[in-house]
C-alpha cells in the first residue's frame, strides 16, 4: 500500500487528506461524548433531587446493594479499559495480534461485567428489589423508610441505561475484532477503534461515578 | 464542458433508489424540506380546525376532546416535526456544505441516518394520530400525562427518536463547520447563516439529550410507575417542569436561531450592502444560545418556585434580550447606503423584522414577574410565542425557501403572487394572532375549547383572520411548486440576486452532484459589496 | 388612559392591580417608543435606499459600524429592561408577602370543579365569598392533576399542585361577582372548570358564612337538588337538555327510569335511587358505555338529605319534559 495520501481506499471523497479525516471523526466523537454526559446528567440531577429529598431512604436503601459485586465489576471495567488502550497502543506499533488479543480481552471484561450485573439485578427481582410499583421487598432495613422504591427507580434506569451501553460496545468491538482480523484496521488506518475507545473509556467513566454514588454513600 | 453543465444533483444519478440511499446532502435537504413542508401543512390544518372551533364560544364544532387532541398535535407536530428540522435540517443540510466550499457534510452516512431517525419517529407520531390522538398538551405536564388515558407513550417515544435525529444533525454540522472549511475561509469570513448554524448545532448536542431522557422517565412512570414525576408515589410534578423546560427553552434557540441566519443572509443580499456589525451578530448568536440554558424557570413564574429562583429567572431573561435587540438594529442598519429591491425574500424579511420586533417586545412584559402572573397561561403567551415561531422562524423559513429556491431547483416562481401572498402573510398573520394579545389581557386561558362570551368578538376576528393567513401560505408554497413545471428552467449560471456567498458564485443553479466541478478559491468576504460588484443574472 | 384600561384590562378590583397595570403600561409605552424607531426606520432606510428602474448596480458604503450608534442600542434598552425587572420585584413581592390578618381560605382544585374551604367549618363549591377590604390568603391545593386559580380581576394566578401547598392573597376593594377560571390544563372539563368570587361587604360575609350548611332543611327536596345541581358543581360534566358533555344528560338518565342501563364492562343494571346514590358516592365502579371514568367521588361532599335531594331534582326533570 502506497503513502500518497490522495487515494489510499479508506479516505472518503469529500475529504482532502487522512489528516482532515482523521481530525473530523475525533471532533464528531467528542461531540458525541458531550451528549453522553448529558444524558446522564439529567438522570444524576434527579439522583441528587431525591437524595436531597429523601436523604434516609437513600443511606438506608443503598445497604441493601451487594457492595463486593459492585467492587469486582468496578475493577473489571477499569481493566477492560486499560486492555482498550493497549489494544490501540499495539495496533499504532503495527503489532496487530496483539491488538487483536487486546480487544477480545476488552470483549470478555465486558462480557463479565454483565455476567455480574445479571447476577445482581436476579437477586434483586427474586425478593422484589423492583423499581416502582412493582416494588415489593418489606425487610426490617428497611421498613421504616419512605418510598425505597424510587431509590429503586432511579438504581434500575441509571444502572440498566449504562448496561445498555455496555451492551452497545460489545457490539462495537465485536465489529472491531471482525475489521483486524480481516486486516482492515492497521497501523495506518485504525481510526474506528481510537474513536470506540473513547466511547469504551467513557462507559467506563460513568460507573466510576455510579459505583459510589449507588453502593457506597 | 457542455456535457459538465447539464449534470446537476437533480438529476443525477437517476432514480428512485438513487433518492432513498442517496448520501448528497442536498438530496437529503430536499427530502427533509418536502417532509417538512407536508407536516406544516398537516399542522396547518389542525390550527384552522382549532380557529374554526373558537370562532364562537360554545361547542359548535368538535367536542373537547377533540379539541384537546387538536391542539396537543398542532403543538407537537408544528414544533418537533416542522420547526425544528425545517432550517437546519432542509435549509442547512443543502447550504452549509455550499457555503464552506466543502463537497459533503462531515458524515454523509450519518446524516441519511438522521433523516431515516426522523422519519421512524414521524410515523410514531401518524401512529398516535391514527390510533386516536393523545391529549396532554405539547409539554407532556405530569402527573395529567402519567393518568390520561389517551396515547401518550407512542407521541414520547416519537419525540424521544426525533431528538436523537436532531442531535446527530447538530453533530454533523459542527465537525462540518469545524473541519470542512476550504481554505482561507476563516471563522470571520463566514456567511452569517453558517454562524447561525453552528449556535443552533451546539444547542442541539447539549439540550436535546436531556429532553430524551425526560421521555424516557415519563414512558416508565407510565409503564412502571416509577415514581418519579407521579405525587402519588412520592415524586414531583414539578421537577418535570424542570427537565422540560431545561431542553425546551433552548429548544426555543433551536427554532429561532436558524431564522436569525436567514435574514442576515438575505438582507445583505437584497440590500447589495455590507451587513452591519458582522462581529456582533456572529458573537450575540453564540451568547444567546449559552445564556438561553439558564432562563428555563421564567416558565414557571405560577408554579410556586422560590421567590430567590423568581428573581433570578427574570432577571437573566431580559439578558437574553439585549443582544437580541442589538440584532434587530444591526438587520435595520444594514440597509443603510444600500441598494434595495423589494423581492419576495427581502418583503419577508421585513415582515420578519416587523413581527419579530413584537414578538420579542411582548417577551419582556412576560419577563416582568408581577406581570407576568397575570399573563401566563393565557391569549397573550399564545400570541407571543406566535409572533416569536410564525412570525419570526416560518416567516425566515418562507424568505430563505424564496431566496435559495433558484438555487436549489434551478427554476424561478412568479415574483409578483409571492409579493401578494407574502403580503397575504403579512396582514393574515396580525390579524390572526394580535386580537390575541387583548385576549389574554383580559384573562382567556389557553387551551379552552370553549370561553365566554365576553371573548367572543376577538376570537371571532382572530378566526376570520386565521383564514386568509392559510390560504396565503398555501398559495406562496403552490406558487413554488408551479415553477417545477417544465421547460421553466433557469440557466445554470444564474444568479438572480447577486449574491456573493460561495454558493452564489462558484457552483451552478441547481449545483452539480459533488457541488464544485473544482475545489473554490475564495476571492472576497461574504457581503463584500463595497470591493466588488456582482451582477444579478436572470436568464432563462 | 382609564378608557383604555377599562378596554385592555377586566376591572381592578386587588390592591395591587392598579400598581400592575402601570407596570403594564410603562413597558407598552416604552415598546411602542422602540418598535416605532425599529419600523419607521426600516421603512425610511428601505425606500430611501431602493433599488430604481434604470439604477446601475454599483459598489455600495462600506459603513458597517458605528460604535455611538451600537453603545446607545445597548444602552436604551438596558435601563429600560432594568427599570423593568425591579418594578417587576417590586410588586411581585407585594403579590407574595401576606398581610398577617388575612382570612385563610383553602382552595382544592379536582377536575372539574373548586372546593373551598372557610376558617369556620363550612365550604363551597364554585362560589368563593369573601369580604371585601380584608386581606385574604388563599391556600391552593389539588386532589389530582395540575390545576391553577386564577381570578383575573384581582392580577393574581398560582398553581394547585397535588403533593404541596401553594399559597396567594388578594385584598378586593369592590364588592361583585367576577369570574375564576383554571389556567392550567386538567383536562376534558378544562374549559369549563370555571367559578366566581363574590365579594360582599364584611358583615353579609359574616351571616354568609354562619349560614352556610343550614339554610338548606326547610326547602322541598327537588328544589334544594336544583339548587345543589350548580352549587356542587354538577353542570360542569352533565347538562339537563338531554345533550351529552364529559358525562351523560340528567334528563336522559331521568327518561330512562326504571329501565336497564348498560356499563363499559357489558353489565347493566335497572336506573334506580340506589344506582343514582351509588353513581354519586362511587362513581368508578360502574361507568356508563361510552363516556370515561373520570368523576371524582362526592363522599364526604355530600350530606344523605342533600343526596335525597339530588336524586328528587334528577328524577323530576322527566315529569317537567313530559309536560
Amino acid at each position: 500500500m502506497s503513502h500518497d495520501n490522495s487515494s489510499p481506499k479508506f479516505l472518503q471523497h469529500h475529504f482532502h487528506d487522512v489528516e482532515q479525516q482523521y481530525e473530523t471523526a475525533k471532533l464528531g466523537m467528542w461531540a458525541f461524548i458531550l451528549t453522553e454526559v448529558l444524558t446522564f446528567g439529567g438522570l444524576f440531577v434527579a439522583y441528587v433531587v431525591y437524595r436531597s429529598w429523601y436523604p434516609e431512604m437513600f443511606v438506608g436503601a443503598n445497604l441493601l446493594l451487594d457492595v463486593n459485586k459492585g467492587l469486582l465489576n468496578t475493577i473489571v471495567l477499569i481493566t477492560s479499559s486499560l486492555t482498550m488502550v493497549l489494544a490501540v497502543w499495539a495496533i499504532q506499533k503495527k503489532n496487530q495480534k496483539l491488538s487483536l488479543f487486546m480487544l477480545i480481552a476488552t470483549f470478555l471484561f465486558a462480557f463479565m461485567f454483565l455476567g455480574i450485573k445479571y447476577l445482581e439485578y436476579s437477586h434483586k427481582f427474586e425478593v422484589g428489589q423492583l423499581p416502582g410499583e412493582y416494588y415489593s421487598y418489606m425487610g426490617p432495613e428497611i421498613a421504616h423508610l419512605n418510598n425505597p422504591h424510587i431509590f429503586f427507580s432511579i438504581y434500575f434506569i441509571m444502572t440498566g441505561l449504562h448496561g445498555l451501553h455496555v451492551a452497545i460496545g460489545m457490539g462495537l468491538i465485536a465489529w472491531l475484532i471482525y475489521a483486524t482480523a480481516k486486516g482492515n484496521l492497521n497501523s495506518e488506518y485504525y481510526t474506528p477503534m481510537e474513536m470506540i475507545g473513547i466511547f469504551w473509556h467513557l462507559v467506563d467513566l460513568i460507573w466510576i461515578y455510579l459505583f459510589p454514588l449507588f453502593y457506597l454513600i | 464542458m457542455a456535457e459538465n453543465q447539464k449534470q446537476n444533483y437533480l438529476t443525477h444519478p437517476k432514480g428512485i433508489m438513487s433518492w432513498l440511499l442517496t448520501l448528497d446532502h442536498k438530496r437529503i435537504g430536499l427530502m427533509y424540506l418536502f417532509g417538512g413542508i407536508a407536516f406544516f401543512f398537516l399542522g396547518g390544518v389542525l390550527a384552522l380546525g382549532m380557529r374554526l372551533e373558537l370562532a364562537a364560544p360554545g361547542n359548535d364544532f368538535v367536542s373537547n376532546d377533540t379539541y384537546n387532541n387538536m391542539y396537543t398535535l398542532h403543538g407537537a407536530i408544528m414544533i418537533f416535526l416542522f420547526i425544528i428540522p425545517a432550517i437546519p435540517g432542509a435549509l442547512g443540510n443543502i447550504l452549509l456544505p455550499l457555503m464552506l466550499g466543502a463537497k459533503d457534510v462531515a458524515f454523509p452516512r450519518l446524516n441519511l441516518a438522521s433523516f431515516y431517525i426522523y422519519t421512524v419517529g414521524a410515523l410514531f407520531v401518524m401512529y398516535t394520530i391514527i390510533s386516536g390522538g393523545v391529549d396532554t398538551g405539547w409539554t407532556f405536564y405530569t402527573p395529567y400525562s402519567t393518568t390520561s388515558t389517551s396515547n401518550v407513550i407512542p407521541m414520547t417515544m416519537g419525540i424521544f427518536v426525533i431528538g436523537f435525529s436532531s442531535i446527530l444533525t447538530g453533530l454533523n454540522f459542527i465537525a462540518t463547520i469545524h473541519k470542512m472549511r476550504i481554505p482561507g475561509l476563516t471563522w470571520y469570513k463566514l456567511p452569517l447563516f453558517v454562524w447561525a448554524l453552528y449556535g443552533t448545532s451546539l444547542v442541539q448536542i447539549t439540550a436535546t439529550p436531556v429532553i430524551a431522557i425526560t421521555m424516557v422517565l415519563l414512558i416508565l412512570e407510565r409503564l412502571l410507575g416509577i415514581g418519579i414525576f407521579d405525587p402519588a408515589l412520592g415524586g414531583d410534578p414539578v421537577l418535570y417542569q424542570h427537565f422540560f423546560w431545561f431542553y425546551s427553552h433552548p429548544a426555543v434557540y433551536i427554532m429561532i436561531l436558524p431564522a436569525f441566519g436567514i435574514i442576515s443572509e438575505i438582507i445583505p443580499v437584497h440590500s447589495r450592502k455590507k451587513v452591519w456589525g458582522y462581529k456582533f451578530i456572529a458573537f450575540s448568536t453564540l451568547s444567546i444560545a449559552f445564556i438561553g440554558f439558564l432562563v428555563w424557570g421564567h416558565h414557571m413564574f405560577t408554579s410556586g418556585q422560590s421567590v430567590f429562583s423568581q428573581i433570578v429567572f427574570s432577571f437573566i431573561t431580559y439578558f437574553v434580550g439585549i443582544p437580541t435587540g442589538v440584532k434587530i438594529f444591526s438587520w435595520m442598519l444594514t440597509m443603510y447606503k444600500g441598494q434595495v429591491s423589494f423581492t419576495p425574500p427581502m418583503l419577508y424579511a421585513l415582515s420578519f423584522l416587523f413581527l419579530f420586533t413584537i414578538g420579542g417586545l411582548t417577551g419582556i412584559f412576560l419577563g416582568a414577574v408581577a406581570l407576568d402572573i397575570h399573563l401566563h397561561d393565557t391569549y397573550f403567551v399564545v400570541a407571543h410565542f406566535h409572533y416569536v415561531m410564525q412570525g419570526g422562524t416560518i416567516i425566515a423559513f418562507l424568505g430563505g425557501l424564496h431566496h435559495w429556491w433558484p438555487k436549489s431547483m434551478g427554476t424561478m416562481y412568479n415574483q409578483t403572487v409571492a409579493n401578494i401572498c407574502c403580503l397575504g402573510v403579512f396582514l393574515g398573520f396580525n390579524g390572526t394572532f394580535f386580537p390575541q394579545f387583548l385576549l389574554g389581557l383580559r384573562g382567556m386561558p389557553r387551551r379552552y375549547a370553549t370561553y365566554d362570551q365576553q371573548y367572543a368578538e376577538l376570537h371571532n376576528y382572530s378566526s376570520f383572520w386565521s383564514g386568509i393567513l392559510g390560504l396565503s401560505i398555501f398559495i406562496s408554497i403552490m406558487n413554488l411548486l408551479w415553477s417545477l413545471r417544465k421547460n421553466n428552467k433557469l440557466d445554470p449560471g444564474t444568479n438572480p440576486w447577486g449574491g456573493m456567498t460561495l454558493e452564489w458564485t462558484h457552483t451552478t443553479s441547481p449545483p452539480h452532484p459533488h457541488n464544485f466541478e473544482e475545489e473554490p478559491v475564495l476571492e472576497h468576504g461574504p457581503y463584500d459589496y463595497d470591493k466588488v460588484i456582482v451582477e444579478p443574472t436572470f436568464k432563462k | 388612559m382609564d378608557r383604555l384600561t377599562e378596554y385592555l384590562f377586566p376591572k381592578q378590583v386587588s390592591t395591587f392591580a392598579a400598581d400592575i397595570d402601570n407596570l403594564f403600561y410603562f413597558i407598552f409605552y416604552s415598546s411602542i417608543v422602540l418598535f416605532a424607531i425599529v419600523v419607521l426606520g426600516m421603512m425610511y432606510l428601505a425606500i430611501k435606499y431602493r433599488f430604481k428602474k434604470g439604477d446601475e448596480v454599483r459598489l455600495t458604503s462600506s459603513k458597517d459600524h458605528s460604535n455611538i450608534l451600537e453603545a446607545l442600542f445597548f444602552i436604551v434598552p438596558l435601563i429600560l429592561v432594568s427599570i423593568t425587572f425591579v418594578w417587576g420585584i417590586k410588586s411581585y413581592l407585594q403579590m407574595i408577602i401576606v398581610p398577617d390578618d388575612a382570612i385563610e381560605i383553602k382552595v382544592t382544585g379536582q377536575s372539574w370543579f373548586w372546593t373551598f374551604d372557610y376558617p369556620d367549618g363550612g365550604t363551597t363549591l364554585n362560589e368563593l365569598v369573601v369580604p371585601s377590604n380584608t386581606p385574604i390568603k388563599i391556600v391552593l391545593s389539588s386532589k389530582d392533576v395540575l390545576h391553577s386559580f386564577f381570578i383575573p380581576v384581582m392580577r393574581t394566578k398560582m398553581d394547585c399542585l397535588p403533593n404541596r401547598y401553594n399559597v396567594m392573597w388578594f385584598d378586593a376593594q369592590e364588592e361583585g361577582v367576577y369570574d375564576i377560571l383554571c389556567t392550567e390544563y386538567c383536562g376534558t372539563g378544562h374549559s369549563q372548570m370555571g367559578a366566581k368570587v363574590i365579594v360582599m361587604k364584611p358583615a353579609q360575609y359574616e351571616a354568609y358564612v354562619a349560614e352556610l350548611g343550614s339554610d338548606d332543611e326547610n326547602i322541598p327536596l327537588d328544589e334544594l337538588g336544583a339548587k345543589l345541581y350548580t352549587k356542587k358543581a354538577c353542570n360542569t360534566c352533565h347538562t339537563l337538555d338531554g345533550s351529552a358533555l364529559v358525562g351523560p344528560s340528567y334528563l336522559q338518565t331521568s327518561q330512562m327510569w326504571g329501565q336497564e342501563r348498560v356499563f363499559d364492562d357489558g353489565s347493566s343494571t335497572v336506573i334506580d335511587d340506589n344506582y343514582i346514590r351509588s353513581s354519586i358516592l362511587e362513581p368508578q365502579t360502574q361507568i356508563v358505555a361510552g363516556y370515561q371514568g373520570v368523576m371524582p367521588t362526592y363522599q364526604g361532599l355530600l350530606n344523605d338529605r342533600e343526596l335525597d335531594a339530588l336524586i328528587a331534582f334528577l328524577k323530576s326533570l322527566q315529569e317537567d319534559s313530559q309536560i
